[in-house]
């Protein structure tokens, strides 16, 4: 049954993938990114990724989805015909999809337990890690401990894709007086609904940031969950409200605070004489001390993660009120 | 029937690969570009969570009266990587953005006149 779910689902990706190249209206190929985020999320619950497919129907289907809208309102919406001919492009692509295709004839078939994938570090996490760490999610073991060094240089790229952001478009501030009329003003039913939903999605954010020890979930999940519940209350009650409520300076703070947090706890497991981030010096029991580490490390890359997802909506949106005015 | 049940997701995956990839060097308008990209991307995040399923295994979540678990390291980098995929994504839209200040358009063909604009 599983396989047979696997290869409609994937059947409909190829599909959404497909219509994407022909159209030209490009609000109708974000909707269908959307939807294919949501079908890869999907599939990758099917594939046992239950993690991954948290990230990808939050990452994927919202933040990104609202990003590119953002953006079409700032360059329109259609797509221009290209003077070049298409044959080339096609060309190269049949060539290098037929060479990709014959170099799958040589991987281990799909789904063995015996391919080399399952046989080098792999078994020490599934076996090991619930002793060792003592968390029954082994994701969250080896993405916050054992690969602490990894997950703590992606927080910094992702701090960085602020700076980056920050850098290229900047947030605007207006004096009080020329702010023009933002938000959805005249639909009644969107604000109720809006103020009815915003405090749970900020309730399963916090859920998902301090259950991911024990179900599928994180720092990654929960920060993207809770910058989801601001930009809906940014969208339908204005950007002047939103900076009212949580400033873009307090942003910058926060995200920086989130990666420093991170890295003290590496500096302070040094000190305790251990090596970088390692948990087993937080406590007296190392049990703990991989507990403690764990909780306060997936808290540095929520608050972090959460930063920069609203700050690049910030700058998006700041920069799509400014044409407006003019 | 087994050749392609093997193979399959592999082969969608290589097909969706070379779609975003397609989107990549075909389309004129940088926006559906950076819609392929992420066409491109999250094939290659499918290719590790098919290589990561074990068949008959489960969630890699200890539960009672399970025995074989798939493969956790696959899902740990994906997880980290699509959040960092948004990310660099964000950056790439706000290039977009300063191109249509500098030159009016996001067209790849209207600005090839327009070299010194900025």
């Amino acid at each position: 049954m599983a396989e047979f779910i696997d290869l409609v689902l994937l059947a409909m990706l190829a599909i959404t993938a497909l219509r994407v190249i022909f159209l030209k209206d490009l609000f109708a190929v974000v909707m269908l990114f959307g939807i294919y985020s949501f079908l890869s999320a999907l599939i990758f619950v099917n594939l046992d990724a239950v993690d991954v497919a948290f990230t990808e129907a939050s990452v994927g289907a919202g933040i990104s989805t609202v990003l590119m809208l953002g953006t079409l309102a700032l360059t329109g919406r259609t797509e221009k015909k290209s003077p070049h001919s298409s044959i080339l492009p096609l060309f190269v692509v049949l060539v290098t999809g037929g060479a990709l295709i014959y170099g799958t004839l040589d991987m281990p078939p799909f789904g063995h337990a015996d391919n080399p994938v399952h046989e080098h570090v792999a078994p020490r996490y599934i076996e090991q890690s619930p002793t060792e760490v003592g968390l029954p999610n082994m994701v969250t073991s080896v993405l916050a401990s054992y690969r602490g060094f990894d997950t703590l240089g992606e927080t910094v790229v992702v701090f960085s894709a602020m700076v980056g952001v920050l850098s290229l478009l900047g947030v605007v501030r207006r004096e009080e007086g020329d702010t023009p009329e933002s938000g959805l003003v005249s639909h009644q039913v969107l604000h109720v609904v809006a103020k009815l939903i915003i405090p749970l999605i900020i309730l399963f954010a916090l859920y998902v940031q301090f259950h991911g020890d024990f179900g599928p979930g994180g720092g990654f999940q929960a920060g993207v969950i809770a910058a989801a519940a601001f930009i809906l209350y940014a969208l339908v009650f204005g950007l002047p409200k939103a900076f009212a409520v949580v400033e873009p300076k307090v942003l910058q703070w926060m995200a920086s605070f989130g990666v420093l947090l991170y890295a003290s706890v590496g500096l302070f497991s040094m000190y305790k004489g251990g090596n970088f981030l390692d948990y087993n010096m937080l406590a007296a029991n190392p049990l703990s001390g991989q507990h403690y580490g764990i909780i306060i490390i997936e808290l540095g890359v929520g608050i972090t993660v959460f930063a920069v997802m609203l700050s690049i909506f910030y700058a998006f949106g700041s920069q799509a009120e400014r044409s407006n005015v003019q | 029937m087994n050749f392609i049940l093997d193979y399959y997701n592999y082969w969608i995956v290589v097909f969706l690969m070379m779609s975003g990839f397609y989107i990549v060097i075909s389309a004129n308008n940088l926006v559906k570009k950076i819609v392929g990209l992420n066409i491109f991307q999250t094939s290659v995040f499918m290719l590790y969570i098919s290589m990561g399923k074990v068949s008959g295994g489960s969630a890699p979540i200890v539960a009672e009266g399970i025995t074989q678990y798939s493969n956790p390291l696959p899902h740990v980098l994906i997880l980290t990587a699509i959040v960092v995929g948004v990310a660099t994504t964000a950056v790439g839209l706000s290039l977009v953005v300063r191109i249509k200040r500098a030159y009016g358009t996001v067209e790849e063909n209207e600005f090839e006149n327009k070299d010194d604009a900025i």
